[in-house]
């Protein structure tokens, strides 16, 4: 007789594991089969977040942004540092340490949680099975009393600009370049292409970001927008909107792009080239045709407001299913998931999902942004205060950016909180408990802010909101 | 050593109680002074706490049953496996229901919340929540000022496409039975037996609350500050009801047999509503008391019978009774007696209403006010008298210092 549990979580990815995890504390047996395997031919859970998205772009924009610092804002603290070198191989080793840590760490908690981890393809058949091909060894089918399919997602390829994983790479090849390009090339001014121009950016390379949209970050508010633009370009970003890329075609050691704008056809010449133009739901070799679970048009697993398919006992969360593409969103359907399935009460509060993009300074964002209010037709009011009002943002050196508040007017219900600056993905946590609990812009404005913080900041711009900031000018 | 829990002595006048819940169950361990289990009865929740720390080694009587005082409820294995105690299963997970969690303890609420309802004297147990866990937001007060109470719709939200369990039992048909709860039990016997017995009668006046709003908006804040409490409305008509209550001994008298008992002491009591039901809890003589004793005794009174620890002493007793019904809104009523009680004023809620002054219009903040009253011993003069006197009091404040 084959193997069976409880549950079988296909996927370990910040979705999938949370899950696992989950739902054995819940009781059940569980399984989470997984089979990623890195540049150096390890196996490793934790999926794209942890090998190559999250956490390794987070240790480089650390690095990248301490090197910045040394070379430029060192002195006006009055800190003499001669010259600053950089050691590029001890960085990536430094990278490459946090990522085995912390998927080490999965494996940990596995057996802590009792979870079995099982390395190699996990595919869903017909009737609650699993067929798990191991990395080593013969497929065996394992019978699962609840199915939870988190396979994730993986970088579009254009056809224009295939990667060949030298020239024209994915983002998370970008992230382990041993060398700083001199001239780099990014397609793809959203988070995962801001992200990464912003480190090599920073690190010494001349960066062009090719960006096919007309609106420079549509997705957020655009007053936060403007501001990350205006210091994007001070930083010697160069964003070039309303560009599509035509041909991008390797010559030697350089890649040469094609593209169009408004002003026509453009070509410019860089040593590397970045293809981040958005990442697609990662179902190949995931179930059987027979299995019955259906995707849509754009590749997802197609599954309710609790991440049921239409198969019975099997679930799909993270990225392969609706909704943004974050680890924290995967990580709370993993939990829901779980709940549901060991008979507890549990939900997603779609509306509630924080957003944040890891540059300098940083972007968060909850809730609505002002145009989609506007849009609404519910009527408004809004504050914003300044970092540079800020006195903890004075003595880290950095003010630029500011918070801004959105609120109804019938009810004084916060609708939205829009962060760039300084620890923008820190302050925005308080902003996404006000908005869970429903609170009013009243309620923000009466809660004690310490001092000195960044997060006065978010305190302030709640004031503002009824003209009545104390620390800024109101207008 | 095995100790038997039993049913304390029940308080005077109470014969049985209902045992409610059980807080642990078989082979728990419980700590010394937690309580074990829940006795309700006619007035009050009693708990039973544990007499020394060990281990529940016997439940001999089941949530639902009536008890009397010496019952064995349990036996306690005194020491054994107190360790334990931590690792004893936490309640079961139903709080998460909203309806349930909120149901416990005085409702928690956000500081926006809080301030709005101080504002308007209102109690966070009357207005339905809308937020996580049905916990009450700004909006949800706001709309309840209103008087609007869909609150849980938000505009612009389409209709609600789950059809919630109330509307589809409502669908089917069908019934629901619930055992009364003995306070509700209490309630409506003591409520039918005043119909039965008194000659209720009720009658009616106004007041102009314009001079006791303007003493309490320029008292506001130094009377808060001097004696940390809020200077409300309650503490106004319990001074004056006092007042009344000297010029009319009648109306602070009892009937006891074929005596009229006349008491020299003014004992008022002030209904609360609480989750469980109304109740009322008794401040003992009022006359002697200053507006900031009455309105921390009643602020003290209020909490304790919220959160089911009022005592039986503090429920009985007294000589007259205030209730106002204009918290929730009403205009008019004609409330019932709290027997032996011989009279009850009824405040109401206070509205703009043209006055004529002088033999202009003005707008005035009015309240009708109505005491119910047994005309087996009050006569119409008196009671109509009475409630003038009331009226008069509350429209020139000075005349409680002079006490004319």
């Amino acid at each position: 007789m084959s193997r069976s549990y409880d549950v079988v979580v296909i996927g370990a990815g910040p979705a999938g594991y949370i899950a696992a995890i989950r739902a054995a504390q819940l009781g059940k047996s569980v399984a989470c089969i997984d089979e990623w395997q890195n540049r150096d031919g390890k196996y490793a859970f934790g999926g794209t977040c942890l090998n190559a998205g999250c956490i390794p772009s987070k240790a480089l924009l650390e690095s990248s942004e301490l090197y910045h610092r040394a070379q430029h804002e060192f002195s006006r603290h009055g800190i003499v540092t001669g010259d600053v070198n950089m050691d590029i191989a001890a960085m990536q080793k430094r990278r490459a340490s946090i990522v085995r840590q912390l998927t080490g760490g999965i494996a940990g908690l596995f057996k802590a949680n009792k979870v079995e981890g099982l390395v190699g393809h996990g595919k869903l058949l017909a009737g609650n099975k699993v067929e798990f091909t191991p990395a080593e060894g013969d497929p065996e089918t394992i019978a699962a009393g609840n199915v939870i399919l988190a396979s994730g997602s993986a970088p579009i390829e254009l056809p224009m600009a295939k990667f060949d994983g030298d020239r024209i790479i994915d983002s998370w090849h970008a992230l382990e370049l041993d060398a700083v390009p001199q001239r780099l090339g990014v397609v793809g001014a959203g988070v995962i292409g801001l992200e990464l121009g912003s480190v090599w950016s920073r690190l010494g390379s001349s960066v062009t970001v090719i960006e096919a949209m007309n609106d420079f970050l549509f997705m957020a508010d655009r007053d936060v927008a403007a501001v990350a633009a205006r210091d994007f370009k001070k930083q010697g970003l160069d964003i070039r909107l309303n560009a599509k890329l035509t041909q991008a075609t390797v010559t030697g050691d350089t890649v040469a792009v094609e593209f169009d704008d408004a002003s026509g056809g453009q070509t410019l010449e860089v040593d590397r080239l970045i293809v981040a133009v958005g990442r697609r739901p990662f179902t190949d070799g995931l179930f059987a045709e027979d299995a019955g679970i259906q995707v849509d048009d754009r590749g997802f697993i197609v599954v309710d407001d609790e991440c049921r398919t239409r198969v019975k006992n099997v679930y799909a969360i993270g990225d392969c299913v609706r909704g943004p593409m974050l680890a924290h969103k995967g990580s709370e359907e993993g939990v829901m998931a779980a709940d549901l399935i060991a008979g507890e009460i549990a939900e997603v509060n779609y509306d509630v999902i924080p957003s944040v993009i890891y540059t300098a300074p940083e972007i968060a964002w909850v809730g609505k942004t002002e145009a989609e209010v506007k849009d609404s037709g519910r009527p408004y009011k809004t504050g914003s205060f300044p970092f540079a009002a800020s006195g903890r943002a004075k003595a880290m050196e950095q003010t630029s950016g500011m918070v801004k508040v959105i609120s109804a007017s019938d009810d004084d219900e916060i609708l939205g909180i829009h962060i760039v600056g300084p620890m923008a993905g820190e302050l925005i946590a308080e902003a996404v408990l006000a908005l869970e609990f429903s609170a009013s812009t009243e309620d923000l404005q009466r809660t004690i802010h310490a001092h000195p913080s960044l997060a006065e900041a978010v305190h302030e711009a709640a004031l503002s909101v009824d003209k009545r900031a104390l620390n800024y000018m109101n207008r | 050593m095995s100790i038997e829990i039993k049913v304390p002595q029940l308080p005077e006048s109470v014969s049985d109680a209902t045992l409610i819940a059980w807080h642990r169950n078989t082979g728990d361990a419980v700590t010394r002074d937690e309580n074990l289990v829940d006795l309700e009865t006619d007035k009050v929740v009693l708990e039973v706490p544990a007499p020394a720390a060990g281990v529940l080694q016997e439940i001999r009587i089941n949530d639902g049953a009536t008890v009397v005082a010496g019952d064995i409820l349990a036996i306690l294995e005194e020491g054994a496996g107190v360790a334990k105690a931590a690792a004893a299963p936490a309640a079961k997970k139903e709080a998460q229901a909203p309806a349930v969690a909120a149901a416990k303890g005085p409702v928690k609420t956000s500081p926006a919340v809080r301030r709005l309802l101080e504002e308007h004297d209102l109690d966070a147990t009357m207005v339905v929540g809308s937020g996580k866990d049905g916990r009450i937001t700004k909006a949800d007060v706001m709309a309840f000022l209103k008087g609007n109470d869909s609150s849980n719709v938000t505009p612009g939200d389409p209709a609600p496409a789950v059809v919630d369990d109330a509307v589809q039992v409502a669908l089917e048909r069908s019934e629901q039975r619930v055992p009364m709860t003995r306070l509700r039990a209490r309630i409506a016997e003591r409520l039918v037996e005043a119909q039965q017995t008194a000659a209720m009668l009720t009658t009616f006046n106004e007041v102009d609350l314009t001079e006791v709003m303007a003493l309490r908006a320029k008292y506001r804040e130094p009377f808060e500050k001097q004696h940390g409490i809020k200077l409300g409305f309650m503490s106004f008509f319990a001074k004056a009801s006092v007042d009344a209550l000297k010029k009319f001994p009648v109306v602070n008298a009892s009937i006891d047999g074929s005596d009229v008992l006349y008491h020299n002491y003014y004992d008022i009591g002030v209904a609360v509503s609480t989750e469980r039901g109304l109740m009322v809890p008794v401040l003992r003589d009022v006359d002697q008391m200053s507006f900031a004793d009455f309105e921390s005794g009643l602020a003290d009174m209020a909490k304790k019978a919220q959160s089911g620890t009022i005592g039986m002493e503090e429920l009985t007793g007294g000589t007259f009774t205030i209730t106002n019904g204009g918290i929730f809104g009403s205009m008019m009523s004609t409330p019932i007696l709290n027997q032996p009680q011989s009279a009850i004023l009824g405040m109401h809620n206070i509205q703009q209403r043209p006055m004529v002054i002088d033999g202009e219009i003005e707008a005035r903040p009015m309240m009708y006010i109505a005491l119910t009253y047994d005309h087996r011993i009050i006569d119409g003069k008196d009671s109509v008298q009475f409630l003038v006197a009331i009226k008069q009091a509350l429209e020139d404040p000075s005349r409680l210092l002079l006490q004319v």
